[in-house]
Formats: structure tokens, C-alpha cells, sequence
């Protein structure tokens, strides 16, 4: 067995039962950091299959945008686990036969031979100067440019139907005017006043 | 490596409308409140000019760019131009409603634009990444618009299940078309044509992936078993939400059918048709049948539009350009009629009273003759009722699938298109036959009044003569 194959193994095994335990947690913080635990094992994944850039993206967006931010909700949000367990015992069998199902349902697709490594030709290794991150820049802008620019519409839309539902002025809110603090000059503000020294004494 | 700019002229109508919808969210931020009429003045410049753009450069030779993944055809424009239309009307009939209820704002124009976005750039996709990008700029704008009326705890629950129900439905489109990839490596829709042409049929990757994306598809159109969602939808989201959805995306997930299935895996044509038979068949059952139980009519019509998609579907599964060209006649005029429908909510509704319970339209005759006849229409289109041009729509359906001999589809089609005109029928029995109980008179606006007659004689008038639209109908097609 090659190195990089108990290296798969490694990242692979810590990647399934971190993966497991998110769903199995009691403690909804505990479940965020095993998913953080289980993006990275993936990242370390993608770094195998030479594809650097998914791994970068995936530890800088996701380990590091996207789940301080879920940590935050989840911090914030005063979720009940024992209600949410409530139904867990008369729904178990019923999910535990279609997971079942949807297993066995793959592993027909998955192990049949329109995934066998002699479909996809030989697989050559780039060398150790390749990068993939310029790969993909060099498509990005040029052959993908029509989804680019969708995807960019997509995400200005984003912003636009999120601010649009929650924005609301509420009359009885204090909020900062910033024009109004920076254009603030010192005569508005401070005041010298003239105090007569005393006598200590 | 070498780079050639693409051709930008066949994109011209997305560019515009992308344009002008960032135009008017700029702009509208500097309207006062009480001139917020130029936001929606500025919103139906951007159609007409989009229309314009559109029309006039119609190409006869389908023209390909931006590498492959984006195509301008006849088909397309002739799409095109009636999304316009549908959005126009769409933002016509629901001005007043979203006035009175102080929703008429200038996000829910720029929202509605961007959605109009989506569905061109569904309609003009060329490859697999281009018609999920389409679907989610388009699906993203209706979740936002669901949601739209945020102190209604209906419209907030349907926006809820719309976007949750939605996200899976994307998924499950997503990963059949990376199943395709995975055997065909491409994501252009002409190159997997070929490439499946030379690939082994039996393949259970394709089989599995095309399972995937047709429950993605069915999913948007509305299909039975993937119609949960929408009577919540429908009756949830404020009407001049609901009209919106329930017109131009119809047209555009037919486009979408299209540019997937007929087009992308032509050569398969045998594998999923046997899927369409099953959700066309039950589609036609459930909505037909349902519908009867309903007292909504928001309710009902979303019940309707599950039997009409069923119809849809049974154009497209026959796999012949009639059958497409009957598809495409039938997605047509079925957002016409549905657009005449929810504006006939629209006309009943005042500040304060949203007239969608059937019990609202009771004795109408007596209250405006003239538009009892226009909604008469209208229910008589939509049950295929001659000489209004659902008749018409059902034939040229049928008629496709008796030619490739599926006549028991076509029988079952006709079954429970009977059972379905009771609920229809029953429309008309209250507006003629039953005492008026709302005595209010009719406060629409006059343009309101105008487009919606002209919609209602539109339906009557394409009855008569089918023959321009089947014309370019087929001539889209071939």
C-alpha cells in the first residue's frame, strides 16, 4: 500500500465519522466543529486528487466564512435539542429504511463498471509545477464568462431579496447617523469649562 | 493560449434587461414615495425595449456563443417575446393590488425583472451550467416575491416550504446532470446529444441520472409526485405574486423540458418518455380531481395548473415536432389564460378584501355583465371548451399522441379533462345563476379593465384562429 493511499484512508476515515458524529451530537455547537472537522478532512481529499484550489476554497469559504457564521447562529438561536428529539423514536424506522434503501440504491450506480477507473482512460499525474488555480483562471474569465456574469446577477439578486425582507424602519430604533457624526464639529461637542483650582488641604 | 472575444449581439435582450434592472434599482432609491410610478413605468420600458431587441434581430440561422453555452433560436425568441408579454401583464394587473396593500415598492419590480432574467437565460441555455444557472436566478427572484409580504404568516410559511422544497429539487437536478457529465464528460447540450447517441443505452449511470434530472424537472413544472408545494405556494403568496408565477415561468420551464430532454438527451428519448407518461398520467388525475374539493380559487387554479402541465408533458413525451410544437402552443396559451384568470382576483380585489374564495365571484353577471363574460372565457379556455382556444391547445396535444400511438394516453387525457370541467363549470354556475352578495361596485382602473378585456378576447379570438400561432409554433421547431 503507497503512502498516499493510508493518507486517503486517514483523511477518509476521520471524514466519515466526523460526518456521523455532526448528526449524532447532542451539543449543537460540538456538531458545527465536527462539520468543520469533516470540511477539512474533505479539503485534505481534494488535495490528493491534485485539485488545490477546491481544497483552498473550500477551508477559506467554507471552514472559514461559512461556519463562523453558522457557529454564530447556532450560539445565538436557543435551540431546544430535546424537543427536536421528540419525534425522533416514531420516525426512526421509517428513516432508517429509506437511508437504507438509497444506500444499496447507489452502491448498484457506484459499483457498476460505468465508474471503473478503465472507463476515464489513463489518468496521468501533472507534475509538481502544475497549477490548477491558474487553470481555472485561465477559463473562468474567458470560456465561462456567460455563467460568470449569471452567477454574479444571481448573487447581486441575493442581496437585493434579503435586504428587501429584512429591512424594515421601526420608528421606535435608535440608530447612528454616520453623515451627521462625521460632519459633528468640536464647538457641538465640547464644552471647556472654567474650574477654579482647589486647595488640597 | 489564444482567446477569441465572443459574439455579444445574440445576448443583447439579456443584456438589456440585466441593465435596466440595475438601473431601476439605483434610480428607484432617489424616487419619492408617491411618484413610485416611474419605477413601474421604467420596468415596462425595459420589456418593450427587450421585446424590441428581441424581435427585430430574430436570426434565421440559430447562432451559438459564449463557447457553447449559450443559443439564440427561434424558438427561444418566439419564448421570449411571450415571457415579455406574461411579465408585462403581470406587473399591469398587479400594480393596484400591490398599491393598496403599501407593497409597491421598487425590489418587487427589480426582483421581478431579474426573474424574467432567469427565464431567458433558461430559454436561450445551451449547456447544462447555463440552464441551472437560469433556473436558480429565476427560482431565487420567486422565493424572494413569496416572501415578499412579510407581516402575512401565510406568505411567509409558502415562501418557507417554496425555498426548501425548491433547494432540494435543484439538488436533485444538479446531481443527474453531473451523473451526465460523468459519462459523457461535456455539459454542452448539442455535444451530449451526440456523444449519448454513441454511448451504450443501457448504461445504469445514465438511466440513474436521468431519473435525477427529470424528478428535477418535474419538480418545477409542477408535476404529480413533485406537487406539494404548489397549492401552498399559489394560495399563500400575495396574488400579484401568485399571478406571476403562475404565467411566465410555465413558459419558461417548458423551454427548460425542451432544451434538456428533446434536446440534450434526444437519444434517451425512449427512457424518459415512459418517465413523462407516469407524472403526465397522474398529474391529469390528481389536479383534475382535487381540484373539485377546493373553495379557494387561488387554491383551485394551482390544482388546475397540475392538469395542465400534465397536458404538457404529454406533448413533449411524444417525442415528434408536432408534439413539441403542440407543447409549446399549449405552455402559451395556458400562461395566457392563467394570466386572465388571476387577473380577474385582481379586478375583484379592493383594498382591504382579496376576492379569491369562489363564493367572491357569486352573481357577477349582475355586478359587470362584461367581465362575467370576459371570466367566462377565460374557465371555458381552460376547460377546452370550443370555440376558445384551450379547445384548440388539447387537440393539437392529442393529436401528437395519437400519432405515435399512445391512444389510451390520449383517452385518459380526455377522461379527466371532463371530470375537470365540473370545477370549472361550477365558476360559471355561481357568476350566472346564483344570487350576488358583495354589491360592491367594481373599482379596478381603467387600464386594468382594458388589458384584462383584451385578454379574455385574446382567448376567444386565438380559438378562432389558431392558425398564426400553431404556424410559428412549428415553424420554431423545424
Amino acid at each position: 500500500m503507497g503512502f498516499d493511499k493510508l493518507v486517503f484512508y486517514v483523511f477518509a476515515a476521520v471524514l466519515v465519522f466526523a460526518a456521523l458524529r455532526v448528526i449524532t451530537c447532542r451539543n449543537p455547537v460540538h456538531a458545527v466543529f465536527y462539520l468543520v472537522l469533516a470540511f477539512l478532512n474533505s479539503a485534505g481529499l481534494w488535495l490528493l486528487l491534485e485539485a488545490e484550489f477546491l481544497a483552498m476554497t473550500l477551508v477559506l469559504v467554507y471552514v472559514g466564512a461559512v461556519m463562523v457564521l453558522f457557529l454564530f447562529v447556532v450560539m445565538m438561536l436557543d435551540i431546544n435539542v430535546a424537543e427536536m428529539r421528540a419525534g425522533m423514536r416514531r420516525f426512526a424506522p421509517v428513516g432508517v429504511g429509506i437511508g437504507i434503501l438509497l444506500v444499496v440504491e447507489m452502491a448498484l450506480i457506484v459499483r457498476s463498471s460505468a465508474f471503473s477507473p478503465e472507463k476515464f482512460g489513463n489518468l496521468v499525474r501533472s507534475p509538481a509545477d502544475y497549477s490548477n488555480t491558474k487553470a481555472l483562471g485561465s477559463v473562468l474569465y474567458t470560456e465561462h464568462v456567460y455563467a460568470f456574469e449569471i452567477a454574479a446577477v444571481i448573487l447581486v439578486l441575493a442581496i437585493i431579496a434579503a435586504i428587501a425582507l429584512t429591512l424594515r424602519k421601526r420608528p421606535k430604533t435608535r440608530y447612528q447617523d454616520p453623515a451627521r457624526q462625521v460632519s459633528v464639529r468640536r464647538e457641538d461637542r465640547v464644552r471647556l469649562v472654567d474650574v477654579p483650582s482647589e486647595k488640597r488641604g | 493560449m489564444s482567446f477569441q472575444i465572443p459574439a455579444f449581439a445574440p445576448a443583447l435582450p439579456e443584456i438589456i434587461v440585466m441593465t435596466m434592472a440595475c438601473a431601476i434599482l439605483v434610480i428607484d432609491l432617489y424616487i419619492a414615495e408617491e411618484r413610485r410610478g416611474l419605477t413601474y413605468l421604467l420596468t415596462q420600458l425595459t420589456l418593450v425595449i427587450a421585446a424590441l431587441a428581441t424581435l427585430g434581430g430574430m436570426p434565421v440561422e440559430p447562432q451559438v456563443t459564449f463557447s457553447g453555452s449559450f443559443i439564440r433560436d427561434t424558438m427561444g425568441d418566439l419564448l421570449k417575446a411571450f415571457i415579455y408579454l406574461m411579465a408585462a401583464g403581470v406587473f399591469l394587473y398587479s400594480r393596484d393590488y400591490l398599491r393598496a396593500r403599501k407593497l409597491f415598492t421598487g425590489e418587487f419590480h427589480v426582483t421581478g425583472l431579474f426573474g424574467v432574467l432567469g427565464m431567458m437565460v433558461m430559454v436561450s441555455a445551451h449547456s447544462l451550467l447555463t440552464v441551472y444557472l437560469g433556473l436558480e436566478l429565476l427560482s431565487l427572484a420567486l422565493y424572494a416575491m413569496v416572501a415578499y409580504d412579510r407581516d402575512s404568516l401565510q406568505a411567509t410559511e409558502a415562501a418557507m416550504k417554496y425555498f426548501v422544497l425548491g433547494a432540494l429539487a435543484s439538488g436533485l437536478l444538479l446531481y443527474g446532470m453531473s451523473m451526465l457529465y460523468g459519462v459523457t464528460g461535456t455539459l454542452d447540450l448539442a455535444l451530449l446529444a451526440e456523444r449519448l447517441a454513441d454511448s451504450d443505452r443501457g448504461d445504469p449511470v445514465l438511466v440513474f441520472g436521468i431519473a435525477f434530472i427529470v424528478a428535477g424537472l418535474a419538480f418545477k413544472l409542477g408535476a404529480v409526485p413533485f406537487h406539494m408545494y404548489l397549492p401552498d405556494v399559489y394560495h399563500g403568496a400575495p396574488t400579484a405574486v401568485t399571478v406571476y408565477i403562475g404565467t411566465a415561468p410555465k413558459i419558461a420551464a417548458f423551454a427548460l423540458t425542451m432544451r434538456v430532454l428533446a434536446e440534450g438527451l434526444a437519444p434517451l428519448h425512449a427512457d424518459w418518455q415512459q418517465m413523462l407518461v407516469v407524472l403526465a398520467v397522474l398529474s391529469l388525475a390528481l389536479g383534475n380531481v382535487v381540484a373539485i374539493a377546493q373553495t379557494n380559487l387561488k387554491r383551485m387554479f394551482a390544482y388546475s395548473t397540475i392538469s395542465h402541465v400534465g397536458f404538457i408533458l404529454l406533448g413533449i413525451l411524444s417525442g415528434t415536432a408536432d408534439g413539441y410544437a403542440g407543447a409549446m402552443f399549449y405552455a402559451i396559451t395556458y400562461a395566457l389564460m392563467a394570466l386572465g384568470g388571476f387577473g380577474m382576483i385582481l379586478l375583484l380585489t379592493r383594498e382591504g378584501f382579496e376576492a379569491d374564495n369562489l363564493d367572491d365571484f357569486r352573481g357577477l353577471n349582475e355586478r359587470s355583465p362584461w367581465f362575467a363574460f370576459m371570466m367566462l372565457l377565460l374557465i371555458f379556455s381552460m376547460a377546452g371548451v370550443p370555440p376558445t382556444v384551450g379547445f384548440y391547445a388539447k387537440l393539437a396535444v392529442l393529436q401528437a399522441v395519437v400519432q405515435v400511438d399512445m391512444v389510451w394516453l390520449a383517452i385518459v387525457a380526455v377522461l379527466f379533462s371532463v371530470v375537470g370541467a365540473f370545477y370549472y363549470l361550477r365558476i360559471i354556475k355561481l357568476m350566472y345563476f346564483d344570487e350576488v352578495e358583495d354589491r360592491n361596485p367594481l373599482t379596478a382602473a381603467p387600464d386594468l379593465r382594458l388589458a384584462l378585456s383584451v385578454n379574455g378576447l385574446a382567448v376567444l379570438l386565438l380559438g378562432l384562429f389558431p392558425g398564426g400561432l400553431m404556424a410559428l409554433c412549428i415553424g420554431a421547431l423545424t
